[in-house]
């Protein structure tokens, strides 16, 4: 992508520009554990995470790690673990 | 009287230079008054109230405000202004950094002021100094004459398509702000000409989304800080073009990025910036009437510096003595840090030593320029002292 003096973009431009990178640690759900109550999509403070086929899953392009969701679940779904890249 | 002289009126500073901003045709002006730059925000204000001036003058909280308004005003395509001083600088230290990183072209007088503590509201240049890296242009002026002059090329420096960089032209507080001179005021139409209206090829437009600022992560951030580099570089022929324009518009030139008082020949160079020059030319032309060979070399624009120029300016000298109303205390001061910098790679190799004065007002009179040159002097032989304090009242210590 080819930047224009004064951070000059094009609106909507976090649709090209991931935020995600500086994640440590990734969230993994498990959907056995589940009873599909959205606390954690609606305390997501990226917003990103979402339903795939009835199933909740984070948007990994904009997920920051932050643990927020692992936090909230009552069921405890969601562990957090170390991303090796 | 002459066409030259047609608008010479014994006018205040601060009116000169709000004279010169209206001529300039602002369409947003944002500040918050302060001492010593008050008299030339309360000017502009009066202007706008009497239909003089069509702008919209924004009253806000804070300096910070003041300069956060011309963000979105100059965004949207709007010529801005804004005047500070001092603490109200240093209020805006943060938007400083986001005008110049969005390439928002304001202009800005700075009417140089000491920072608090302890509490003082005279004229020295640590406000604007500790700004230099702020991504700013910043000129310094001479006097009432030169602030009028280089506001109007201010703008046409700031809004340049390949520069578009912010820029402050610093005026010694009270010194420049509150003198009464004979001051050429600028001629509307003649302003207008050679600063045609504002028209910035991106703006924010809601028929046209776009983002100013953007998030950069580490992929894309040192470029936009190269980009700004880069443009400071530009500037230094813009300057100097500028100038050349102006002169031939105005009549007036005063160097582009540097001036000159007696040095082709002069074996001891003084390089200053700021309303003390016309003390040390006076100083010269009593030294010079002695024989002694004495120059002066006049940074006027001090963001770009003006490395190459620096070097062919000075390259004769047999020693140098810079004095600024500045101190980087931990360090020595802005300018002869930047002086010694700019000479190291070249082969050009003399003595350089530096003065602090002026400090929170206090006076530079011929004597301190004498005691300055004296010091040269015996620094052809061997520096004593790199970097002092002039006129230091070592009795009250």
């Amino acid at each position: 992508m080819a930047i224009k003096a004064g951070s000059l973009v094009e609106a909507c431009s976090t649709r090209i520009t991931k935020t995600g990178a500086w994640r440590t640690f990734v969230p993994i759900f498990d959907h056995e554990k589940c009873i599909k109550c959205s606390l954690c999509e609606i305390y997501c403070p990226e917003g990103c995470i979402h339903q795939e086929e009835g199933l909740f899953v984070p948007d990994l392009d904009y997920c920051k790690g932050c643990s927020v969701c692992a936090n909230e679940c009552p069921r405890m779904a969601v562990t957090m673990v170390l991303e090796e890249k | 009287m002459s066409e030259k002289t047609a608008n010479r009126k014994v006018v205040e500073g601060s009116y000169a230079v709000a004279h010169a901003v209206m001529c300039c045709r602002p369409d947003v002006i944002s500040a918050y008054p302060i001492t010593p730059q008050t008299h030339i925000v309360e000017n502009l204000s009066q202007m706008v109230a009497d239909g003089e001036l069509d702008s919209e003058f924004l009253t806000v909280d804070s300096e910070f405000s003041a300069l956060s308004v011309l963000i979105g005003s100059s965004a949207c395509g709007a010529r801005t202004y804004s005047s500070t001083t001092s603490q109200g600088l240093a209020l805006m230290y943060e938007v400083l950094y986001n005008v110049s990183g969005m390439r928002i072209p304001v202009v800005m007088n700075v009417a140089n002021r000491a920072l608090g503590a302890p509490l003082n509201i005279w004229n020295d240049q640590q406000d604007a100094m500790g700004a230099r890296d702020a991504g700013w242009l910043q000129i310094y002026v001479e006097d009432v004459q030169e602030a009028v002059d280089a506001t109007l090329q201010a703008y046409k420096i700031a809004e340049d398509a390949q520069i578009r960089t912010p820029i402050m032209v610093c005026m010694d507080g009270f010194i420049l702000t509150h003198v009464y001179e004979p001051v050429e005021l600028l001629d509307k139409e003649k302003a207008r000409e050679f600063l045609p209206d504002y028209k910035p090829a991106d703006i924010l437009d809601p028929a046209h989304p776009k983002t100013f600022g953007a998030f950069a992560d580490p992929s894309t951030y040192t470029e936009f800080r190269y980009q700004q580099f880069e443009a400071q570089l530009k500037a230094l022929d813009k300057i100097e073009k500028v100038a050349r324009e102006f002169e031939e518009t105005f009549g007036r030139y005063y160097g582009g990025l540097l001036d000159s008082y007696f040095v082709e020949d002069a074996e001891i160079v003084i390089v200053t910036l700021g309303s003390v020059i016309g003390t040390i030319k006076d100083a010269i032309d009593a030294m010079r009437s002695e024989g002694k060979k004495v120059g002066l070399l006049k940074v006027r624009s001090y963001r770009p510096f003006p490395v190459q120029a620096l070097r062919k300016a000075l390259k004769d000298a047999s020693v140098i003595a810079v004095i600024e109303k500045d101190v980087a205390i931990g360090g020595e001061a802005g300018l002869v840090t930047d002086l010694k910098a700019s000479l190291y790679n070249s082969n050009i190799r003399m003595p350089i030593i530096g003065f602090t004065a002026g400090l929170g007002g206090r006076d530079i009179t011929i004597k301190d320029i004498r005691k300055i040159v004296a010091k040269a002097e015996a620094a052809r032989k061997s520096i004593e002292t790199e970097f002092q304090f002039l006129d230091l009242r070592t009795e009250i210590l």
